[in-house]
């Protein structure tokens, strides 16, 4: 039989803001256990939540981003059940009242465009974490994290194939570190994934019984886990069972997923209206404001930068996935007095590569963009090659100093002087009478021999356009 | 509408709440009493009225983003049965 694969997305992106949602304690991460978790984060009793304004607002601009529904009124409620990481014993969430209704999403998969549908997107708080090694035979708990504001994006079960999920969440991701609403960090969980996976034979209206994996923390285990349950799903079914609604998570080093069985009967979560906290207004100047403060966002600037700098699809394509990376690039463009094509080379090759090699990323550049812009003016100029750049790029990555002065210091300075060149030739030629000879018996494939000979003099500072014109003329003579 | 026993045992573990085997038929009734009660109103055609979020007439006062608090986990750590390295220590949760 053929199976159709059928995918939703649950996406909980935590907000960049300082405090937490409903307390004044601190958002940092990697801080000591504990030390920023507040009487309102560990629920003591008399405590009362305040809903912190930035979060308000950077839930109303991503609505405004995918074309939502954002809600003129939108009311928490507590989500119920019980685990040490929860202090309260409820989650302050937001149930049939979210923030943001209705929007959507293109993904682009092998060319096609396909249009994604977000259910909603709701704010809700965090949990602590739970640290299961030895405490004296105890689970250690630290609640810095408890508090914390996310944005829970659902997304339609609009997805057919890993490819496209993947896709998705890399929309996503991108989109929210355009909107500054969220760092993206995958590795510190700022961004977090749990996908719901059903499979059903094709043709099939009905959507067939679902799993949810949960804990995929990065795309490439997104695709592995979807691909593995896809698998599991078809087993299960084509050996006559039937596949169970459940929470399974993933597990990267054994590449499966298993079931959780602990939370099945949890799932009574006994929704309520918050009793602590009022209705939320959006105004109407508020979403004015915020329609006013939505940057360009990465659709719109790829097209731009294909129009203005006349880049390539997947140039543009590439250079505009982060904005950090979009914002160095112009910058770079400017600096090198609109050099586009050859800055976008630098950035995704040179630049690229040394960023990668030493793991960092483009906001943390040695080389910025002034510096950039400043080394791939002169590379257009001509006072340096493009190989003697790759040279200057290393000085630049090491130290403080510009191109010009790593170029004047160190003598990379191209020569295109056709007196001093012409000197070096004839000499070369004096010294091999054997190799003119040939040439002028007609194998042009000695022109390579003296070129080679004059690079090697000239440490690669001569202009090899400039010694391919005088040696044609000299050899010829 | 009428709550029975195992109603009854099923939410107080939903709730964690330690009942005594005899009071459940207590809390049975006095349980479906209130659902009674709420179904009496359900009789009220609320149609054309928006539904109530919170009584207050009110909308959310907002915080701005400003970290006010400082670190007081000695003092919120002193009625934790049981810390170490600043953790809490709680019985033993397995996923």
């Amino acid at each position: 039989m053929q199976w159709e694969t059928v995918i939703g997305l649950e996406i909980h992106a935590q907000l960049a803001t300082k405090s937490k949602i409903f307390s004044g304690a601190s958002t940092a991460f990697g801080a000591e256990p504990n030390t920023q978790a507040c009487a309102v984060d560990l629920g003591l009793p008399g405590t009362l939540p305040v809903l912190n304004e930035q979060a308000v607002r950077f839930a109303v601009k991503f609505g405004l981003a995918i074309g939502a529904h954002i809600a003129p009124y939108s009311v928490f409620a507590r989500k119920n059940y019980f685990y040490p990481d929860l202090p309260k014993g409820y989650q302050t969430s937001q149930f049939d009242k979210p923030i943001v209704g209705l929007g959507q999403i293109d993904i682009e998969v092998d060319g096609e465009v396909k249009t994604i549908g977000v259910t909603r997107a709701h704010l809700e708080e965090d949990a602590g974490k739970s640290l299961h090694e030895d405490y004296q035979g105890m689970t250690g708990v630290d609640l810095n994290r408890a508090g914390t504001p996310l944005l829970e994006i659902v997304s339609e079960p609009d997805m057919r194939s890993s490819a496209e999920a993947v896709a998705f969440v890399k929309k996503l991701h991108t989109l929210v570190q355009y909107l500054g609403i969220c760092d993206g960090n995958m590795q510190e969980g700022s961004f977090r994934c749990d996908v719901n996976v059903s499979v059903r034979p094709i043709g099939q209206e009905e959507f067939g019984t679902r799993a949810e994996i949960k804990n995929l923390n990065s795309f490439r285990f997104i695709e592995k886990a979807i691909a593995h349950e896809v698998e599991r799903q078809i087993d299960v079914i084509e050996s006559g069972g039937r596949v169970v609604q459940e929470t399974r998570l993933y597990d990267a080093n054994k590449d499966e997923t298993r079931s959780m069985r602990s939370k099945e009967e949890a799932n009574d979560y006994r929704y309520f209206p918050c009793p602590d906290l009022l209705p939320v207004e959006i105004t109407a100047e508020l979403l004015d404001e915020m329609r006013g403060d939505l940057p360009e966002l990465p659709e719109a600037k790829k097209l731009r930068f294909q129009a203005q700098y006349k880049l390539s699809d997947y140039d543009a394509d590439v250079l505009t996935t982060q904005r950090v990376m979009a914002d160095y690039y112009e910058d770079a463009v400017n600096f090198s007095d609109g050099e586009a094509k050859l800055v976008a080379n630098w950035v995704m090759g040179e630049l690229s590569a040394g960023l990668n090699q030493h793991g960092l990323d483009i906001s943390a550049s040695p080389v910025g963009a002034e510096r950039l812009g400043a080394l791939v003016k002169r590379i257009a100029d001509q006072t340096i090659s493009g190989k003697i750049a790759k040279q200057v790029f290393e000085f630049l990555w090491a130290s403080e100093s510009t191109a010009d002065e790593v170029i004047e210091r160190e003598g990379l300075m191209q020569i295109s002087d056709s007196g001093e060149l012409e000197k070096i030739i004839d000499q070369l030629m004096a010294d091999n009478p054997a190799q003119v000879e040939q040439f002028r018996g007609g194998k042009s494939k000695v022109l390579g021999f003296f070129v080679g000979s004059i690079m090697k003099q000239t440490q690669g500072k001569a202009n090899p356009q400039e010694v391919n014109k005088l040696l044609q003329e000299k050899l010829k003579e | 509408m009428s709550i029975q026993s195992e109603d009854v045992l099923k939410i107080a573990h939903l709730a964690r709440l330690g009942i005594q085997q005899e009071q459940v038929e207590l809390y049975a009734s006095d349980l479906s009493n209130i659902m009674n009660l709420v179904e009496q109103m359900n009789q009220v055609d609320t149609s054309d009225i928006e539904p109530m979020a919170h009584p207050l007439d009110q909308s959310q006062r907002l915080r701005s983003d400003v970290v006010t608090e400082v670190n007081q986990r000695e003092t919120l750590q002193q009625n934790a049965p049981d810390i170490e390295d600043g953790l809490f220590l709680v019985p033993r949760v397995i996923d």
